[in-house]
């Protein structure tokens, strides 16, 4: 009796100890690195490297960075230890820089419920440019690099930041003055490496409204401004250094190349036409209505006819009492109609002076089409006072003209469109020579305007944050960088390209696990 | 007059301030229990019967006839009869995701128990009652795991009562049955989304629980003896409706954001547990051999979807699709009782899931099963015995997926992977009859 008890008891454990195992049980040789060896991984590019979003590097936000996530991918793949600069000083995670007790840099992009749009969180950066670490990381992103950036010496010079003349997150870790972003990199000795650089070379000048230069045929970059877009034989001579010296030990790689601007949110946000009777009434579309009747007559209707008395018909119509009206934008390849403006309106009875002023402010005036892109900040200037101007013209984007760099015109629009195009040309094209993988960034963000469809049956787009997509936006609040959750769809597009050219097998992340922007109550 | 940035950016900018919208959204998928579902009807109903595979509608062999069908009582011959057992459930449930380099488990434990009771009121008519849990599981993942998004935890009990009588109309066939009452009670956690967090990191999740839920149906059924020692059984077990009503929906670890509207808050739900049929027989071979054979249908199919409406209006209704599809369950078992003293018993059975492809949550994360059990009863004396049982539930690994959460407004987002189950179950009981 007795031993029966004992029997069953042991029978007992037995089972229960039973353990579900799977036929091939998950491990670090489920997956491989191919072709490709992780074991000193190195990234080297601008911005969207460093893990910029919402406007900053901050410390939470540096650990979505996409060289960051891909590290974590090779972990199970042979790669070894991945570092990124020091950002334990940030420990409100308020992002920015401070130099000198001064903020260079502000803090990150929030949204504030109570107000209803993105601000910079309220606070102190902690971030202090001057702290230098003099090390060498794997992630070697250097916000605001462009291509001939990463091979300057003085580009980490604590005495050129506030000069302008170098870089303040290269500065703070820069291993000398005179130390270059790439030199610094190839400290690291890389068996693989990504660069996505480039970006800056023309989004500079998009994001600038296009008041930049276009330097093509300007072999010097040491002249160029900081909105201007490279020269294509500088990008490509500097592109293919960057390139053989990152390959110089025999390591692989990924480059990536530029978006085009009409896929980021920070282009295609605000509509040309956003001015309707309820807005403009401030929700009451009657009042607007009546406002509108009132520009139409005082200001739409005599300048309209006095441009089309002098050959210029369909620069400016009336606003519409119902529906959306266009912006009104400047637009400097107009002819100056100032002078005939001018007379026009002295003749019909407007004081001098006035008539001298709508010259001046109307001369190059027109209103915005579905050509021109309005930049993302310029919606906060929408409606606002110019400097100077006398009502009731003086509303922005209403009664008073948009200048150059609130808006990208189709003529600056086509430059940054030839130049994007050319730069990844070039970038395709050493690719290729070296027999090293594309990540086709411009192809992904571009799949993303309609809708890119992930593993997990999810479609992401390239759209702006919005309360309804709160948990698919992937774009952060400066409308540029990613968010962390966009970080990991760029870190899986990575991953796919290395598993195909590679031959290797990462796995993937899932992108909807990452956060999107910081909603606050209040600010 | 111009003076019209405030209103202006208030509407461009984000609409943040209808964050009423958001919120729905965000909730959206929210979800409840499923857990009554077939791939949690471990079936522990009786040492004996379970030793068996678990088969009973045509078997006469003790009270736990009560609960396989309750028409047996008339045939039992004492006058009295009482089993009285426990189970030890072990569930364990093993994920992996080969894309993503995911894995995860859980384990868990249960212990369903039953007690029957009969009394022959006269040679024609018996009494008796039953209490029993067929629902006595729960899966426990680890806190937001990767498909914590469809659950994190899940608890439910539920403990059925059911009086019944029997009458015998002739020797060789009897009717019975009676009404059953259900007492449940639930307790379910997952996050509200795939991302939210609170500005801590934590992710935002939702717990529901209901206790002291009630419900009643109803069982009837016949046995049939054909000829000597041959036995036909059928038994009807009506569907029963759990409804959850003001159960308490709270939630933890939201952002400072959310608070204003996801206020704690009550819920209703309803929750069929469906109708079954058993058909089945028993031979006699000899004085020691007897065979038994069950065939099963549930009716699953009333199991659309999981809907849970909360009381706080700015939580939206969720609507979680199920699908269910109607499901059988094949049983075989044997008893050899080679002398007074003991009794040895085997059994085995198939038990085909509920769930269809595109369908697999991880709160049920069951596929089709088959069952191996067998058990032994020492007669201490005439009127006492000890029963003792096993049951091994074996499941080949599966890969499937739940392809019908909603976020954002896609109500196509999957999650899946490759699942492996292993029950076990060693139970004990007694049985009293004079």
């Amino acid at each position: 009796m007795k031993n029966k008890f004992i029997y069953l008891s042991a029978l007992a454990v037995v089972f229960a100890s039973c353990e579900p195992e799977f036929d091939n049980e998950l491990s670090n040789s489920t997956y491989s690195s191919g072709e490709a060896d992780f074991s000193s991984y190195v990234a080297v590019g601008n911005s969207l490297t460093a893990g910029v979003m919402d406007g900053t590097v901050s410390r939470v936000g540096q650990s979505y960075s996409f060289p960051n996530l891909l590290a974590q991918q090779f972990a199970v793949a042979g790669g070894g230890e991945f570092t990124q600069p020091p950002f334990d000083s940030d420990v409100n995670n308020y992002g920015g820089l401070i130099l000198g007790g001064t903020v260079i840099q502000p803090t990150r992009l929030i949204i504030d419920a109570s107000a209803g749009g993105p601000e910079n969180i309220a606070g102190m950066p902690t971030v202090d440019v001057s702290n230098q670490f003099a090390t060498a990381y794997n992630n070697m992103g250097v916000p605001g690099a462009k291509s001939f950036h990463l091979l300057a010496q003085g580009y980490g010079s604590l005495q050129g930041v506030p000069l302008g003349l170098a870089n303040p997150y290269f500065a703070r870790h820069a291993t000398s003055p005179t130390a270059t972003v790439l030199g610094d990199a190839m400290m690291k000795n890389p068996t693989f490496f990504t660069n996505w650089i480039g970006n800056n070379d023309v989004l500079a000048f998009a994001t600038s409204g296009g008041t930049g230069v276009n330097q093509a045929g300007n072999l010097d970059p040491s002249t160029y401004g900081s909105n201007d877009i490279t020269d294509p034989n500088v990008f490509g001579s500097v592109y293919s250094q960057i390139t053989t010296t990152l390959m110089s030990g025999g390591a692989k790689g990924v480059v990536a190349t530029i978006p085009d601007v009409t896929a980021i949110p920070y282009f295609t946000t605000v509509p040309y036409n956003p001015l309707t009777p309820e807005l403009i009434g401030g929700g009451d579309a009657a009042v607007g209505a009546a406002t509108i009747e009132a520009l139409n007559a005082q200001l739409y209707g005599p300048i309209s006819q006095a441009l089309a008395a002098f050959g210029q018909p369909g620069r400016i119509s009336l606003m519409s009492t119902s529906g959306n009206s266009p912006l009104l934008i400047t637009d400097e390849t107009l002819t100056d109609m100032s002078a005939q403006i001018t007379g026009a309106l002295t003749q019909a009875g407007v004081p001098a002076a006035q008539a001298q002023f709508l010259g001046a402010v109307f001369g190059q005036a027109r209103q915005a089409t579905a050509d021109d892109l309005v930049l993302l900040p310029t919606r906060s200037v929408i409606g606002t006072a110019p400097d100077g101007a006398p009502a009731p013209i003086n509303a922005f984007g209403i009664s008073y003209p948009l200048q150059d760099e609130h808006i990208l015109i189709p003529s600056e629009s086509a430059m940054v469109a030839e130049a994007t195009a050319t730069f990844n040309a070039i970038i395709k094209q050493v690719a290729a020579a070296n027999e090293i993988a594309v990540a086709d960034m411009n192809a992904i963000m571009n799949q993303l305007v309609t809708g890119l469809r992930v593993e997990d049956g999810q479609i992401y787009t390239a759209d702006y944050f919005s309360t309804s997509a709160i948990n698919t936006v992937l774009f952060s609040l400066d409308g540029i960088h990613p968010n962390a959750r966009g970080y990991a769809v760029v870190t899986n597009e990575i991953i796919k390209v290395i598993n195909e050219f590679y031959d290797a097998k990462l796995p993937l992340i899932s992108a909807a696990n990452y956060p999107g922007a910081t909603v606050l109550p209040s600010n | 007059m111009l003076i019209l940035i405030n209103e202006f950016l208030k509407e461009k900018l984000t609409q943040i301030i209808k964050m009423r919208k958001l919120l729905s959204l965000t909730i959206a998928a929210l979800t409840a229990s499923s857990a009554f579902a077939g791939g949690y009807r471990v079936a522990l109903q009786g040492q004996k019967q379970l030793a068996m595979g678990h088969t009973g509608v045509a078997v006469v062999n003790s009270a736990e006839v009560l609960f396989f069908n309750p028409a047996g009582m008339a045939f039992l011959e004492d006058r009295f009869n009482a089993s009285v057992g426990a189970n030890a459930l072990f569930a364990r449930t093993k994920f992996q995701n080969e894309t993503y380099n995911w894995s995860a488990s859980t384990e868990n434990m249960g212990t369903p128990f039953n007690a029957y009771i009969s009394y022959k009121v006269t040679d024609w008519l018996s009494a008796g009652i039953a209490v029993y849990t067929p629902y006595g599981s729960a899966v426990d993942w680890d806190q937001d795991w990767h498909g914590s998004h469809l659950v994190n935890n899940i608890d439910l009990k539920a403990v059925y009562f059911q009086p019944s009588v029997s009458i015998k109309l002739s020797d060789r066939l009897s009717i019975g049955g009676g009404p059953i009452y259900v007492n449940g009670a639930v307790e379910f956690n997952r996050n509200i989304s795939r991302s939210i967090t609170n500005e801590e990191g934590q992710r935002a999740d939702l717990t529901i629980e209901a206790t002291g839920v009630n419900a009643w149906g109803w069982t009837a059924g016949f046995m049939l003896e054909p000829f000597d020692d041959f036995m036909l059984g059928f038994n009807y077990r009506s569907e029963i409706t759990m409804e959850a009503r003001d159960g308490d929906a709270t939630f933890n670890d939201l952002p400072a954001f959310l608070q204003a509207n996801y206020t704690n808050t009550t819920f209703n739900a309803d929750l069929p547990l469906p109708a079954e049929v058993t058909v089945g027989m028993s031979y006699k071979l000899n004085d020691k051999w007897m065979v038994a054979f069950d065939y099963n249908r549930a009716y699953w199919n009333v199991y659309e979807s999981l809907t849970v409406s909360f009381a706080n209006p700015a939580v939206p209704t969720s609507v979680n699709p199920r699908n269910y599809k109607d499901a059988s369950t094949y049983r075989l078992g044997t008893q050899f009782k080679p002398n007074d003293k003991f009794a040895f018993r085997a059994g085995w059975y198939f038990d085909e899931s509920p769930v269809q492809d595109g369908y697999f949550a991880p709160e049920t994360p069951r596929n089709d099963s088959m069952g191996f059990t067998g058990g032994l009863t020492y007669q201490i004396n005439s009127k006492l015995g000890v029963d003792v049982s096993f049951l091994y539930l074996h499941f080949d690994e599966v890969d499937n997926s739940y392809d019908h959460y909603t976020e954002d407004g896609n109500d196509g987002i999957t999650f899946g992977g490759t699942y492996k189950n292993v029950v076990f179950s060693p139970g004990v009981g007694l049985t009293y009859s004079f």
